[in-house]
């Protein structure tokens, strides 16, 4: 018997604003053009959402004031929320879930930042631990003192650990690099669209090796919101609804204790269950996936942990462009986050709604029945994950 | 090499939570948090046992010794007083015991760094902490 909630709610309206160097608007005013244009889009009425998902990036420019700021009155569902870059597939998840329990029927899933100053580098807005006071206290202060800073050394340790373990080479991280800048090229909204080269890939010059400059995703401003309805509503809207056949979170904790593998066995192994056993496929049936791809490498550890490959198959997997334009596995369609836009686990989301309308242009991939999108945060700690498709059933 | 005007590296200060981890380390030993209720050991230093949640705990020396679980190489500049090391190592050290600490490995080129291999705790003393190191064992 297929799972109650399998195919219950459509996602029926995506907003996306400028994205990228945009410093012409806070937070709140991107997410209030993102809302406004999902809403648009749907060809709903505004005084039809009756639900507010919000999720703030790194910059933390937005708050429940969303609400009023937007003008949204008597909403049914409200919530600040964040699990990282796990957060825009939850958000769809907890819309999903009230929508069927009949506690709201239009519900706006809205993410927006600004980690991008006009004059700064990108990497100021992700070092973090190095804006962190002078003298931290206690342990936390081993990291700084050994000069453990930013997003990017804990990736470049889960890869370095994948690489020993299992022999996968610097070129398989390369391939995926250049497989998603094949498909930004074709894609209006991407940030990067000039092809790179394999070559290319190898002379970007290493950010924390084994990782390089174009191992690592962009950092963009901008705003996404998308709008989730009752299937039996969704046919009836001005978009070809995309259902939502499965969802599952793993999280997988703390990196630090004995015995954890948190850098090559994530969280994606526990969602991937969930989420499979919801939409009564297996990874078979997929016929795109939409990645969170912070790094090279986080698309190829997800890619293991859904089972596309066996464990540590990952490198081999993604050779002969097999995730690229025309490969058998369309990953990263729009670019991803590598090439296209970062706007957390929303960058996945929206081409996996794009892609499941058919209305990725040049980019289109002809089989969508199947979309698998996934959200990642932490040092691989927070996972997300939705099954899509363009049927209801 | 160090100028009297360098920026200093960001050392921590002791808190109530890990002074016996730095006073420990002042003394040249490598301290673990232990949970009188399970046993478990643990680090970073905090009040509960993450396996069992209980607040009983005495702190017990480690070994020392332990492996190199992976590592990374700096080569951005994320903060000034690293500039001059630009490329060094960023390395998580598995103690034999089981817990994890975030190190450098010392006496030895970061193109000889291998997962897997053995270290031993080296200390660097600094005026007001002591930082644990490693090196090849």
């Amino acid at each position: 018997m297929a799972h109650p909630l399998r195919g219950a709610t459509a996602i029926t309206g995506l907003g996306m604003t400028p994205m990228g160097r945009v410093f012409d608007r806070s937070a709140t005013e991107l997410a209030a053009d993102a809302i406004a244009l999902a809403i648009a889009d749907a060809g709903l009425r505004k005084a039809e959402i009756d639900g507010l998902l919000i999720n703030s990036g790194v910059s933390q420019g937005l708050t429940l004031g969303l609400q009023n700021y937007c003008g949204f009155a008597d909403l049914k569902l409200l919530n600040l929320m964040n699990a990282a870059g796990s957060t825009a597939a939850q958000m769809v998840q907890y819309a999903s879930m009230a929508i069927s329990a009949g506690m709201a029927r239009n519900v706006v899933c809205v993410f927006a930042d600004t980690p991008l100053s006009e004059g700064k580098s990108s990497g100021t807005a992700y070092g973090m631990r190095a804006n962190a006071p002078s003298r931290p206290r206690g342990m936390v202060g081993l990291y700084t003192a050994s000069g453990y800073f930013g997003a990017n050394t804990p990736y470049a340790l889960a890869a370095r650990r994948h690489m020993d373990l299992y022999g996968t080479k610097q070129d398989h991280f390369g391939e995926i690099a250049v497989s998603q800048r094949q498909w930004a090229v074709m894609n209006p909204l991407a940030q990067l669209r000039d092809p790179i080269t394999m070559e290319d890939y190898h002379a970007s010059r290493w950010i924390v090796e084994p990782l390089h400059l174009l191992d690592c995703c962009l950092v963009s401003n901008g705003a996404v919101a998308v709008i989730v309805s009752p299937a039996s509503e969704a046919k009836d809207l001005r978009q070809p609804p995309v259902y939502i056949h499965g969802m599952g979170q793993g999280h997988p904790g703390d990196d630090n204790r004995a015995g954890s593998n948190w850098e090559t066995e994530t969280g994606a192994r526990i969602a991937a269950r969930t989420a499979f056993a919801m939409a009564g496929i297996g990874p078979a049936d997929v016929d795109i996936c939409e990645l969170y791809d912070c790094y090279t490498y986080t698309v190829l550890v997800t890619l293991e942990d859904y089972g596309f490959c066996k464990k540590g198959e990952g490198g081999p997997f993604v050779e002969g462009g097999r995730l690229g334009p025309g490969g058998s596995l369309p990953t990263n369609t729009g670019g991803g986050e590598l090439s296209a836009y970062y706007m957390w686990g929303m960058t996945p989301l929206s081409e996996a709604i794009i892609q499941g309308r058919g209305a990725g242009g040049e980019r289109q991939v002809a089989k969508n029945n199947v979309i698998l999108c996934t959200g990642n945060g932490g040092n691989l700690s927070y996972h997300g994950c939705l099954i899509l498709s363009p049927h209801a059933s | 090499m160090t100028q009297e005007t360098a920026i200093p590296k960001p050392l921590p200060v002791p808190d109530e939570a890990s002074r016996p981890f730095f006073e420990g380390a002042r003394a040249g030993r490598l301290m673990l948090m232990r949970c009188l209720a399970c046993g478990t050991l643990r680090l970073p230093s905090r009040r509960h046992c993450d396996r069992c949640l209980s607040p009983e705990v005495e702190w017990v020396a480690a070994s020392g010794r332990g492996r190199v679980r992976t590592f990374g190489i700096m080569h951005q500049r994320y903060h000034p007083a690293f500039a001059d090391d630009i490329p060094y190592n960023v390395t998580v050290v598995e103690l034999e015991e089981g817990p994890r600490l975030p190190a450098n490995i010392i006496g030895i080129p970061n193109s000889e760094l291998r997962v897997g291999m053995e270290v031993v705790v080296d200390w660097e003393h600094h005026e007001d902490v002591t930082i644990p190191k490693f090196r090849p064992a």
